[in-house]
This record gives C-alpha cells, structure tokens and sequence, in this order.
C-alpha cells in the first residue's frame, strides 16, 4: 500500500471490509430475495404465479453493499470526533421565531390564495394546511403523555375516535352545533382517558403500551361491530359542518357567501376550516407551555425521569399520569370532532393502529417534549409526502404509476428505527428545564445518563 | 357435546399456532426485557416466504409429493426467518441496549410498522391464495347433525408442533447452548464474567424465536391457505396475550397460554358472537395485564432500585 500515507490517515483494512460486503450481500440476498427477487401474481385463472425481478434485487443489494462498502472504508474507520454540543437556537433566534412561525401560519393561507387564485388554492390549503395543523395538533396532545409524561400511548386514535364520533353522533342525533359539541368532545375523551387510565397506569411502560394498543383496537372494533350505534365499517355521512356563528358556508341565501355579499365559493368554508384548527392547535400549544410550568407539569417531566425517584418524593403517581393522560385526551377529543367536522364523514378506518403509529412516529421523531420537534416531524412526514405526490418529475424516473404516499408508512417505519439508534431524544433534543437555580440552563438528552428514561 | 368436541379439536389447532409465536415474544422478553413488538410481523414474513417457496416448488420445479413440498417449505421458512430476526436483532435492538427504556420498544413498533409495509410494498397489498391441501378428514363421532372430525392439516399441525416443541425444550434444557441462555436470563452480566458470550446468546435466542415462530406461519399457510402483508398484527397480538396470560418469561406457560387463547377464540366465536372474538382476547390481555401481571406460571415482578 501507499507508503507515504501519513499517521493521521489510518491504514484501509480492505481484507476486513471486502469481507464484511461479502457476508452483507450473503444476508441482504437472503433477506430481500424471496420479496423483492420474487413477486406473488395472480394470473389469469386466479391462482398465484410467480414472476422474476432478479435485476432490481440485483441493483437494490449492489447499492446497500456498496453503500456500506464505501463507508466502512471512508467514513467509519475515522477516529470518532468529541461529542459536539447538542444543536441548539441561540437564544435571540428562539424569541422571534415562535412569533414569526405563528404569523408565517396566519397569512399562509392568504398568501396562497392570491397567489394561486381561489380555484386552485383549495388543494393546498386543504392538504398541506389543514391536513398538517391536525397532525401537528395531535402530535402535541400526545407530546404531553409520551413527551412530557414518558407514557407511552400506543392507543391515542382512540380518543380521536371519540372525539370524531362524538361530534358525529350528537350533532346527527340532537342537531347541536360544533361550537356546542366541541368541549363536549373533548371532555368525553378526557373521561374516556381517565376511565381506559384508570386501571392501566400502575402498569409499567412497555405493559401500559401494550394494554393501551389493546384498548385502541377494542375501542375501534367496538365500533366496526356495534351496528346500531355506530353504522359499522359504512361510517357515518352527512355530518353537520361548523357555522360561524350560525352562518352556514353553503350556496344559500342565509349562507355565508351571500351574508357579505361575496361571490359563493368551496374556499370559503376551506379558509374557515383552516384557522379553526389553527386556533385549537396554538390553544394545544399554549396549554401545554403553561402547564410545563405549573406544579402538574413539572411532575409528569419528574416522572418521566425517574418514578421511583417521584414516589419517594411523595408524588401521587397515579394522579399525574392520570392527569396527563385524560389532558392528551382531551386535546385528541378537540381534534377528533374538527375531523368529522371537516370531513363530513367518518368511519372506523380512519381509527386504526396504522393511524395511532404515525402520530407517534411524528412524536418520536420531533424529540419526546419538544412542542418545534413535532411541528418539524409533521411537517415533513406529512408534508414531504403530499408535496412528493405533486412533483412529476419523480413519476418520469420511477415510472407512471409511481406513488409516493405508498412509502409513507414504510418509511414512517423505517424513521422510527433510524431515529432511536441515531437520536434517541429526537430531532430537538434539547430540555428546557423549566425549574432552575439563578441560571437557566440547557440540558441535553444526549449529555444525561440515561438510566430510567 | 359434538359442538364441544370440534370446538376443542379446532381450538387446539389455533392455540398451538399461537402457542409457537408465544415462545418468541416469552424467550426474548425472559433475556432482554423487551416486548418484541415486530415478532408478530416476523411471524406473518415467515408465512410469505412459506407462500413463495410453495409456489416456486410447484409451479416451477413441479414437486408433485405435498409431504416434500412442505418439509421444503418448513426449512426454507425456518432458514430464512431466522436471517430475518437475526438481521433485525443486529440492526435495530443491539444499539440500544443500554438506551433509555423504551427506546427498543420504540424501535420495535418502527420494525413492526416497516416490516408490514415492506412486504406490502414489494408483493402487493392482495390476499395471497394458494390452492387448498389436505382437506381430508377423518370422522371421529359419527352424527346425522352435526359429526366430529378431524382433518389431516390439524393432525399434521399438531404432530409438528409437538415434535418441535420437544426439540426445542431439549436445546434449552440440556445443550450448553440452553444452560447459556438460561444463565443470561438470570443475571447477564454474572454470566458474561463467566465467558459466556452474551451477545451472541441473545441473537440465538432472536434466531430460535424466529424458527418456531416460522413453523408457526407455515402451519398458518396450510390451515387458512390465504396470507395478507396483514396477517402479522391480530396473531401477533394475541401471541403476546398467550405469552402474558401464560406468564411472560415462562417456557411452558407460553405454550399453555396459546392453548388457553385458542380455545377461548374458538369456543367464545362458537358459543357468543364471531364479530367480538378479537375483543374478548384484546380484553383478556388488559385483564390479565392489570389484574395478574405474572401470569399463570411466571414470578412475580420484583422492582429493584
């Protein structure tokens, strides 16, 4: 080998690494064969044939053994560097962005609109803004039982789902209005909370995770079942949609178009829709900052630290988790019932393990706690992959009926993963303490041992 | 009585199947503390590949015996699984070993999630079908109305199970790989000061989770004769109530609580209402969970400081 290579550079160890691409495309050809080599059709007669895709398992193991190959080789056998600071926002960067942020969301819409035009705007008001502000509320109402709590909530559709039934079913059956029907949305899924929490939250973290996937899916089969009550997997339609103040957004004489004199148009109702989850996500975000620094708050963060530390200080455990649990709820319940109000249909779809999975991933992603973390994940989780579905000239390279949102989960899955091997903590892992001795200071996830998490 | 006994008969069958995946989840969470979550996900890539080794020796190779197409099917599955949960073991629950305690599980409902839509992704998201097999039955209580039997798929799923099951508790009971494993139950870092090599004790643990639950998903195959990319969560979550309900880190108890959970799917679908079976095993597990944690056979948890 070169003889002139200097000290610092260390010596390529090419027998080690030509192994180890040896011994990954054995596993990765083991692995991926039989699905991305193979492919189940049904022909003509209904009976599974098999069809061959040898090149793209030869060209998909080629990319990850050479992909590993030149890191080992050039990246992995440098000598690890000292741990650099966690990434924080100077401190002047953080008290103009929040402001800058929520006005960046107030004229997001006005913006579109006369840019684009009434007609066209209405996609992307409704699927990026609204369709994100759900997500991020979401995120930040199950912030407080993972984030803040460290409860781990693997059933948080659940509340959703009452909340959206709620409103559906009250606002079909008695005629009341959102307005009305909103609180009583969201109390109903704090006393679900607290009912399904109740038992569960003496249970350890991975037990509670577990009982609490399994009260999600009874919850939802509960609802594909039960006929009567819940019109079963055909969901329930024509679901009143929200007034201001009593004015409807429809063609009518009464409605709202005609009310001040406007021209009727769809992106009316849409722009409504629009600051409405707006308005609850930043009430969401605002509750959760105030409750960070009351007593409550700074329990749940003790106790997602250390419990047995908590109850020695005379925590009533069971009441703070309570607490945070029906508080979650509760935000769920708000977002369930803007859901079915937007929507103007539901169904036990829409409820199922997949859906309580993605908010978590969202969650997980942004950093456990951390109220930017989640606005950042849903971004670009949700996001990324309705922008993804405009851009044509991915569908040029990966063919015509190439569809981004079909690697949504695949790659929510595969993020979750990455994540906690590369940042436990999240994106944002910085901790704001929110008691302090003279000095605020930053604690990071990442400069704490972490024993009991 | 007739009902009783085919109910019994059929429930033995899906408890076994249950009982094979129970071991997976028991023996990982014995050894590392951790609920396996993608262990149910592994289950339903075991059954793919059991799908796709079937259609490969008969429409191309044209293996006309069923007896040798299965035995394929059962090591290719079990072969191939096991690099599977091998794999994932390595990839995403090694680095995290000494993370904040819920990081693996974290890591495993990542994998559970990717895993599903991988295999949605790459075959599709349709029901794979393959023609029927050993439909024969044997008629074990003659009866105008309603008469008892047995077919040859359920005396093939129990012979298995049971040759299997008496495999695998020799391995752990009397080869140095089982003392090993046991030891690392116990205390791992004792064992670990003792020379035995506890990581790769743990990734054989993944990897004979993997091979049951493998024979799991071909006996899945045989009796139902559909799979879907699916198929891993519902089983896999009664697999784990099995595993809990049995006592979580208990061998036997994991077996006998498959049994348990199959019998108590079958009879409630046959005696109460099929539309609220997966309630009933969803709400044993919460009652089991919250009202006897340790289970039927298990230890009582003890929370150390």
């Amino acid at each position: 080998m070169n003889r002139d290579a200097t000290a610092s550079a260390p010596a390529i160890d090419w027998v080690g690494a030509l192994k180890d691409a040896f011994f990954t495309t054995i596993v990765l050809t083991a692995i991926l064969g039989p699905f991305i080599g193979l492919l189940t059709v049904q022909n003509m007669e209904h009976k599974l044939v098999l069809e061959t895709r040898w090149p793209l398992l030869a060209s998909l193991v080629a990319v990850v053994v050479g992909g590993r190959l030149l890191l080992k080789l050039f990246v992995w056998n440098r000598p690890t560097k000292t741990k650099k600071a966690p990434f924080a926002l100077p401190p002047e960067v953080e008290r103009v962005a929040a402001p800058f942020f929520i006005g960046l969301l107030f004229v997001f819409p006005v913006v579109i609109l006369s840019t684009l035009g009434a007609g066209g705007s209405i996609k992307w008001i409704d699927n990026f803004g609204i369709q994100i502000l759900i997500y991020i509320m979401l995120g930040w109402g199950l912030n407080v039982v993972v984030g803040l709590a460290g409860l781990l909530d693997l059933g948080y559709v659940a509340f959703y789902a009452v909340g959206a039934y709620s409103y559906a079913l009250l606002a079909k059956t008695f005629g009341l209005s959102f307005w009305m029907l909103l609180p009583i949305a969201g109390v109903l899924a704090a006393t679900w909370g607290v009912i399904l929490g109740f038992p569960v939250l003496r249970l350890r973290g991975d037990y509670l995770a577990i009982v609490t996937l399994a009260f999600g899916e009874i919850i939802r089969l509960i609802l594909v079942n039960w006929v009567d009550f819940s019109n079963g997997y055909a969901g329930i339609s024509g679901i009143p949609r929200p007034t201001l103040f009593g004015i409807p957004f429809t063609a009518a004489d009464n409605g709202f178009a005609a009310t001040f004199g406007l021209e009727f148009s769809p992106i009316h109702r849409t722009m409504f829709l629009y600051y409405v989850i707006l308005a609850l996500a930043l009430i969401t975000a605002f509750v959760t900052l105030r409750l960070r620094r009351l007593p409550i708050g700074r329990a749940w963060e003790a106790l997602r630290e250390d419990e047995i530390a908590c109850r020695s200080l005379g925590i009533n455990t069971t009441n703070t988790k309570l607490t945070a649990f029906a508080t979650g709820a509760m935000f769920g319940g708000f977002a369930g019932s803007f859901f079915a109000a937007r929507q103007g249909f539901i169904s036990p779809e829409s409820f199922t393990f997949m859906e309580s999975a993605n908010i978590l991933a969202i969650v997980v992603l942004g950093g456990m706690g951390s109220l930017w973390g989640v606005v950042i994940a849903a971004v670009a989780l949700v996001g990324g992959f309705e922008l993804m579905r405009e851009m044509d000239f991915l569908k040029l390279i990966f063919g015509s009926d190439f569809d981004p949102t079909q690697y949504r989960t695949l790659l929510f899955g595969f993020a979750m993963v990455a994540i906690m091997l590369w940042k436990p903590r999240g994106l944002i892992s910085t901790r704001e303490p929110t008691a302090f001795l003279k000095e605020r200071k930053s604690v990071s996830g990442s400069l704490v041992k972490e024993g009991h998490g | 009585m007739e009902v009783f006994l085919q109910q019994l008969i059929n429930g033995i069958t899906l408890g076994s199947i249950y009982g094979l995946i129970a071991i997976g989840y028991t023996m990982v969470f014995g050894i590392i503390g951790m609920v396996n979550f993608a262990h149910g996900d592994v289950f339903m890539v075991s059954a793919f590949i059991a799908v796709i080794t079937f259609l490969a020796l008969t429409t191309w190779l044209g293996v006309g015996s069923i007896a040798i197409v299965l035995l394929i099917c059962l090591i290719v599955a079990m072969l191939l699984t096991s690099v599977w949960n091998w794999t994932i073991e390595r990839v995403a629950y090694r680095p995290l070993r000494g993370s904040f305690r819920l990081a693996p599980l974290i890591s495993a409902i990542g994998m559970s999630i990717f895993l599903s839509n991988f295999v949605q992704v790459t075959q599709g998201p349709r029901n794979k079908p393959i023609p029927p097999m050993l439909k024969d039955v044997i008629v074990l209580v003659q009866s105008d109305t309603y008469p008892v039997t047995i077919s040859y798929k359920q005396i093939m799923i129990w012979v298995v199970t049971a040759v299997l099951l008496a495999g695998f508790w020799y391995l752990v009971q009397k080869t140095p790989l089982g003392r090993a494993q046991r030891a690392c139950e116990q205390d791992r870092k004792m064992a670990s000061l003792l020379g035995i090599d506890v990581d790769r004790t743990i990734s054989l643990t993944f990897v004979m989770g993997a091979a049951l639950a493998a024979v799991a998903g071909v006996m899945y195959m045989v009796y139902y004769g559909v799979v879907s990319f699916s198929d891993g969560f519902t089983p896999g979550v009664k697999a784990f109530t099995a595993a809990v309900l049995g006592g979580i880190g208990s061998l036997p108890g994991a077996v006998l609580g498959g049994l348990l959970i199959g019998l108590i799917e079958v009879f409630w679908s046959a005696y109460f209402t099929i539309d609220y079976k997966d309630v009933a095993a969803f709400s044993i597990l919460v009652v089991v969970l919250i009202f006897m944690p340790q289970g039927i056979l298990g230890k009582p948890e003890v929370e150390k400081v």
